[in-house]
């Protein structure tokens, strides 16, 4: 669903542009919003949120699809955490869906998945792993990193059981907002992928902005 | 028919977990029809390494899970391949019903008033069993629900299908590597049925026969090809690859 936000860019209390292939980290307050801007179009926002009170809750895809008995997310979309609190809900979306089945790019899935001689090839859970590791206080691990949303990523679902990867259905500009229902760390990985659609083949930075 | 080298029937609502060895299968029997099996796995070397649904679904661009389709781990290798499979559509995004869930959805049935006929929760269940490994709610990943078919609309709107449900329906696991495997038989959290389910599922460890290079699961998608190489190269196999080719 296609809902534009009210909230201008200049009344921002946070802007920051994060190039492709780098982790974004901070913890949002109760009650503040945060929107993921696409800023060149077809770019692959991977993204992981945690109770930023106890980082045991955190983001839960099958309890967010399933209580919402739909498989894509978008504006009205209320994401839920493993212990099925409402975490966030998306208040705008210019987008229109969101994908949180396809997981995220790894160097050991891309072996899989394109070639085994592309381990080396940088991937989104590499920038996760190194963000843990950068950020000890966070209390953060490898098990911690899981399922996570791909804002602007178009993976449909077909009525026969597939599941396709098709060019991202966003554009310059498009964008998605958040607002937190908890304490929230916000833990994003801009997708360096080279190899699939979802950025284009050609990964580009992504604005964050808070109010 | 080969004598299994053990065998179960797990009641349902109920919750268990075991060691799969590299070249076993499991056989498991929807006795009843309607059953439902929450499923985990995790590598007992390095339990870091767990079943990943999505890198699963992605890498064989599938929704549901059926024969052929392999259960990769999040580091590209092969837990298990789905080498027989009669019900055909099986779930792995749905998760598990909360305590609080069944007990709104079929009322409350605690061990103090019910014993063994409690009404228990996959989360409640996962969590007992991980607990025993020294893993925790965090460890907790998208787990699958086999003999449960869930579908989509062109919305994404989901189904639970409960006509898919068959007695005697059979699924059989064939283990690529060391595994724990976690599991429950509680009821699938889409399942409309107003009573809670507690359908058993007959478990059967097997022999399996060893992976040739003509393969059904191993040939599926050329991207269990290379998760099979990944395998390979975890145990320094000496046997020769079976050379996957690139995806152009």
């Amino acid at each position: 669903m296609i809902k534009e936000s009210t909230l201008k860019p200049e009344d921002a209390a946070f802007r920051e542009v994060v190039p492709a292939g780098d982790y974004f980290l901070k913890v949002l307050k109760k009650g503040e919003t945060v929107r993921i801007l696409d800023l060149e179009g077809n770019q692959a926002a991977d993204t992981l949120f945690f109770n930023a009170d106890d980082s045991a809750e955190r983001y839960s895809a099958m309890d967010t699809i399933r209580e919402q008995g739909n498989v894509y997310l978008t504006a009205g979309t209320v994401l839920r955490s493993n212990r099925n609190n409402p975490m966030l809900e998306i208040t705008a979306d210019t987008c229109g869906r969101h994908d949180t089945l396809g997981g995220a790019c790894a160097t050991e899935s891309n072996t899989v998945r394109y070639d085994l001689e592309k381990r080396c090839m940088h991937a989104c859970r590499d920038s996760w792993m190194l963000a843990v590791n950068e950020h000890e206080e966070f209390g953060l691990g490898k098990r911690d990193i899981t399922h996570n949303i791909n804002f602007f990523m178009n993976v449909p679902v077909t009525a026969d059981g597939g599941l396709t990867f098709e060019d991202g259905i966003s554009a310059p500009g498009k964008y998605v907002e958040l607002k937190a229902l908890m304490n929230t760390t916000v833990l994003i990985s801009n997708c360096p992928q080279l190899n699939n659609p979802c950025n284009g083949y050609n990964p580009t930075p992504i604005e964050v902005l808070i109010w | 028919m080969q004598t299994p080298l053990y065998q179960y029937t797990l009641p349902g609502g109920a919750h268990w977990s075991f060691r799969m060895r590299r070249g076993t299968a499991l056989r498991l029997t929807d006795v009843e029809g309607g059953a439902n099996v929450g499923m985990l796995f995790y590598n007992p070397e390095e339990k870091l390494e767990r079943y990943n649904a999505p890198d699963s679904l992605k890498g064989q661009h599938t929704f549901k899970l059926t024969r052929g389709n392999c259960l990769y781990s999040d580091m590209g290798r092969v837990f298990a391949s789905i080498v027989e499979d009669s019900f055909g559509w099986h779930d792995t995004v749905c998760g598990n019903l909360h305590p609080q869930q069944v007990k709104e959805k079929y009322g409350e049935h605690r061990y103090q008033d019910h014993h063994n006929d409690w009404y228990l929760s996959g989360h409640t269940s996962f969590l007992t069993e991980l607990a025993k490994y020294g893993l925790t709610e965090r460890d907790l990943a998208a787990n699958l629900n086999l003999f449960s078919k869930v579908a989509t609309d062109d919305d994404g709107k989901m189904f639970f299908d409960p006509s898919a449900a068959k007695p005697g329906a059979r699924v059989t696991l064939r283990f690529e590597m060391e595994t724990l495997v976690v599991m429950h038989t509680c009821p699938h959290p889409l399942n409309p049925a107003t009573e809670y389910p507690k359908k058993p599922v007959h478990v059967e460890m097997l022999k399996a026969d060893p992976v040739t290079a003509d393969d059904y699961c191993l040939n599926f998608r050329p991207e269990n090809g290379r998760a099979f190489e990944n395998n390979r190269l975890y145990y320094l196999d000496e046997a020769a690859s079976f050379k996957p080719q690139a995806t152009s």
